[in-house]
């Protein structure tokens, strides 16, 4: 190959246009407006679709229902409702503490299931993650109405326990009851719980282990004092991914949870349908949000300052 | 095994605790396929026999295809949508130095955590108060909320799973950031794109709690369902169905966890220069 | 600008938020020029190059390309072209799409592009390659396609991002020679990035040394290890043993200086004005220093001194030397003979002597 070869087998022309347009310029000069250019329209979606509903929501949680109508001047009288009839703030409570209690169930034990993938499956991993992540990605309300037929009245424990003949009547409980919505809730949320987990312990660098190990640790210790803390952010996400969405469910207590189950969920989606209240059940929406917010921010605090006196 | 590490050696009884778990996870959702082919009305043992019929009486309801088809039709129009803005928001994520990053990708991916009984009825408020009529189109506005951030998540481990060099290096060959989207960007993200576009499809198909609050006079398949769960004769109809649904379902996203294999989870595979 | 200037850096400055990657660098290239930015990770070198080739913008400053203002001009509109760190070759094409890719807008019929494609490949000492896929590749044909891909379209510059840092000892140092022999060939000026001091002083003309984001010295490879003009320029190309010292006399070129361990001294300023009591740093590298048994006949420049401890390493020896008065001991590297192997043992004192060329006189820290 010579210096010849190449320039001559070259068209003159190859050389890049010096012409730049305007708006090419200004392109290039702003990386920013590019990438902004970029994302504006999915966030003016979600802008639109969320925030604005989101601001009527609070607008007409100060209106009041009226017969078929709302009046619209500003009104405090359904906040001052929810917090003087006790049926709201023990529904609300009652909503929390059963999705606490989902909650750090799933947590609890989804975690060693999330330990057992990221530290002792090494071949085909990928498969057991799909394995349980898999229920996930079904229908909420198909997985919900799948325990209805275990837990039902004449389910599948009940027909079982009579059938080997250990009770004679079908047990009540187990349908139409707080634990029937708890099990069900932490059930359906499992994988939400696992994913954010095994993410945060397959990152913990293996040499950290040997390390304490070597340091003296055996694996108890070294599990409190490495592998936890290190896999607490995980934990945290989990909690939260589990806890705000379950608060608002209302599919699972108005499927299992009967009377004594019903959720806040129940009497928010009443409001709007058969209550015919909608400022009410506006106002419901609100004041589930604020304290979810509150709650989570309690929480996330409360983890770092237990986070802080374990190192 | 020798090749085990101190580690990672073995541990019998978590190894219990995990078959017993999956069997747990699973169990469940599988009685629906055995008593959709039990021939009894109830969901009761012993079994009484196999029967076919559920699934047939299945087949001359009119309303359910009514209802399969809004729900296809939905599922199609928001799974194209979120999947093409999704393409375009992973990129301004994980290709640009934007101030706001942070809180712009967690407003985004709010829908994940937030109540979605919230979002249904703000959007049903507002709705109203627009005097827009609930319809197939409402439902889909619903479903492109809960949607989109599916799409964002599986799209952004795909982008940042290849190197930024190999745009940079179409940029220095002379493409501008159109052609360079066509060559280089759109082949090496596709099963991204393809996997996203079967994620949201399978979201917005199973979706209830916003479609309840946003369905008009046509019913997706959940709200359906749901409507159906009050007749205890409709119940073995319903749990033939809801077989179909889940069998359906399954194999939708282990599809397109297997086109997207290799970007899973943020993968570990980081990028950047000096 | 300079009148002969291919590429003309003006005082370029870049901030990544607060962080200054470029502090004020002014460089001019010539046409054809093998021109190298050398530094350590972070050093604002590889920052650089990407604003050549248009991925970054100058916070402050411009830079010409062939008298043309490049500051509005995008990557895909500038007349250089990019061999990027890992390649970036493009996973989904195979060779001959990945060498064509940047002809697509020069519509030229699909046979004159293949014509093209094929004299890269035979260029690159790839023939027959053009149907692989790029992951079949190893690490040194990788490097070969990016280089065929980039220089296919006869840009005015290439650009070299460590091209040569993912392939093992021996390829690099035989990629390095036809890396030379190639821009030779096709005479189109190289901008080369490197950490690594040996193979930019092997293959630039002129070399840049940067740290911090400010270039340290500019100069050809002799000159930066002849005549550094700093101790951070001189310890970061070679060893070099530093020595402190302070004027006692100047006259013209000439001067006097005391230094420590060697004693007083004459010595030759390079082109740097100095003053009585002055103090300065003296630097001498290793191979300067001649090593006898005897004390030579030139009493003014030698001292003597004790082998502390000495390293063999076949060609050449390493000596490190304890001479009175140091805290430090001072490397000395000689060419091994018979008479070298004597020195190892450190039991008899042995004598090293140096001339006046071979003192560089710095600055003191």
């Amino acid at each position: 190959m010579s210096e010849q070869s190449i320039h001559t087998s070259v068209p003159a022309e190859l050389a890049p246009p010096g012409k730049v347009g305007r708006l090419s310029r200004l392109m290039h000069r702003s990386e920013r407006a590019r990438g902004y250019g970029l994302i504006a329209p999915a966030l003016t979606f979600m802008l639109c679709a969320i925030l604005l509903p989101f601001a009527i929501l609070v607008v007409m949680s100060f209106w009041t229902a009226t017969g078929f109508d709302f009046d619209t001047s500003f009104s405090l009288e359904n906040y001052k409702q929810a917090l003087e009839r006790p049926i709201y703030a023990a529904l609300l409570e009652r909503s929390l503490w059963m999705s606490g209690i989902a909650t750090v169930a799933a947590v609890v034990l989804c975690y060693p299931m999330a330990y057992f993938v990221a530290f002792h499956v090494h071949r085909h991993k990928m498969f057991w993650i799909i394995l349980m992540t898999l229920p996930f990605w079904t229908s909420y309300l198909l997985r919900v109405f799948a325990w209805k037929v275990v837990l039902g009245y004449e389910g599948v424990i009940n027909s079982f326990l009579i059938s080997v003949g250990l009770i004679e009547e079908p047990l009540e409980v187990l349908l139409y009851s707080q634990s029937a919505v708890i099990i069900t809730l932490a059930h359906a949320w499992a994988a939400f719980a696992i994913l954010p987990m095994y993410v945060s312990l397959e990152k913990i660098d293996r040499s950290l282990l040997e390390a304490a190990t070597d340091l003296g640790d055996g694996p108890v210790m070294r599990f409190l004092r490495v592998t936890l803390p290190l896999s607490l952010p995980g934990v945290i996400s989990a909690s939260l991914l589990i806890f705000i969405p379950t608060t608002g469910d209302y599919i699972t207590p108005a499927l299992l949870g009967g009377p004594d189950g019903a959720m806040i969920g129940n009497l928010i989606q009443k409001m709007f349908g058969p209550i015919n209240n909608w400022p009410m059940g506006a106002t419901l929406s609100i004041l589930l949000m604020l304290c979810i917010s509150v709650i989570c921010v309690l929480f996330i605090l409360l983890t770092l300052f237990v986070r802080r006196r374990i190192s | 095994m020798s090749e085990e590490s101190y580690i990672h050696r073995r541990n019998r009884p978590l190894q219990i605790y995990a078959v017993i778990f999956l069997i747990l996870l699973y169990v469940p959702v599988l009685f629906l396929p055995l008593f959709s082919f039990n021939d009894s009305l109830y969901t009761t043992f012993p079994l009484t026999g196999f029967t076919l019929k559920w699934y047939e009486e299945l087949w001359t309801r009119d309303a359910m295809w009514a209802a399969l088809f809004n729900s296809i039709k939905v599922g199609l129009f928001v799974a194209a949508a979120s999947t093409f803005l999704g393409i375009f928001a992973a990129k301004a994520i994980t290709r640009y130095r934007l101030p706001g990053r942070g809180p712009i990708v967690g407003f985004i991916m709010l829908p994940l955590v937030i109540p979605l009984i919230i979002f249904g009825v703000a959007l049903l408020v507002l709705l109203s108060r627009l005097g827009v009529p609930l319809s197939l189109y409402t439902v889909s506005a619903g479903h492109l909320i809960v949607c989109l951030p599916f799409a964002i998540a599986t799209l952004i481990p795909r982008f940042e799973g290849f190197d930024q060099a190999i745009e940079e290096a179409s940029a220095d060959l002379g493409e501008n950031g159109w052609w360079t989207f066509w060559r280089v960007t759109l082949p090496m993200v596709f099963p991204g794109v393809l996997a996203s576009f079967i994620l949201t499809f399978t979201v917005s198909f199973d979706e209830f709690i916003m479609a309840f609050f946003l369905t008009g006079t046509q019913p997706t398949l959940p709200v359906y369902i749901w409507g159906q769960l009050r007749f205890p004769q409709s119940f073995p109809s319903v749990l033939a169905l809801a077989s179909i649904i889940i069998a359906v379902s399954f194999v939708m996203v282990i599809l397109s966890l297997y086109i997207n294999r290799g970007a899973q989870f943020g993968g570990t595979k980081g990028s950047g220069h000096d | 600008m300079t009148e002969d200037a291919y590429i003309s850096i003006r005082n370029v400055d870049k901030y990544f938020g607060k962080f200054q990657a470029v502090d004020d660098v002014t460089i001019d290239i010539g046409q054809g020029e093998f021109f190298s930015l050398l530094g350590s990770s972070g050093c604002g070198k590889t920052t650089l190059l990407r604003m050549l080739a248009g991925f970054e913008n100058p916070t402050h400053g411009e830079i010409y390309i062939d008298g043309q203002p490049m500051s509005d001009v995008p990557p895909h509109h500038r007349p250089v072209n990019m061999v990027f760190q890992n390649y970036a070759i493009f996973p989904h094409l195979n060779v001959r799409d990945n060498i064509a890719y940047g002809l697509r807008k020069h519509k030229l019929p699909k046979a004159k592009r293949y014509e093209m494609v094929d004299e890269m490949l035979d260029l690159i000492k790839l023939p027959d390659y053009g149907d692989r896929r790029a992951n079949e590749l190893s690490g040194g044909q990788r490097q070969r396609i990016a280089l065929a891909r980039a220089l296919i379209l006869r840009p005015k510059v290439l650009l070299l991002d460590e091209p040569l840092g993912a392939l093992d000892k021996q390829l690099r140092e035989q990629m390095q020679l036809e890396l030379r022999q190639l821009q030779r060939t096709v005479g189109i000026t190289f901008v080369f990035v490197t950490h690594d001091q040996e193979e930019a002083l092997t293959l630039s003309d002129r070399i840049a040394v940067m740290s911090e984001g400010r270039v340290l010295q500019l100069d050809t490879p002799s000159g930066l290890y002849e005549r550094p003009h700093s101790r951070q320029v001189a310890s970061f190309i070679g060893t070099m043993n530093f020595f402190e010292a302070s004027v006692k006399g100047v006259q013209g070129e000439k001067v006097d200086i005391s230094v420590r361990g060697l004693g007083d001294i004459a010595a030759r300023t390079t082109g740097q004005s100095l003053a009585e009591g002055e103090k300065v740093q003296v630097a001498v590298r290793p191979e300067k220093f001649v090593l006898t048994a005897d004390q030579p006949g030139t009493p003014s420049s030698s001292v003597p001194g004790i082998v502390e401890t000495s390293a063999y390493l076949g060609e050449r020896s390493h000596f490190f030397i304890r001479l009175e008065g140091l805290d430090q001991t001072v490397a000395v590297s000689a060419q091994n003979s018979a008479g070298t192997q004597a020195f190892g043992d450190g039991s008899k004192p042995v004598w090293l002597s140096w001339t006046e060329d071979s003192l560089v006189l710095l600055p003191p820290e």
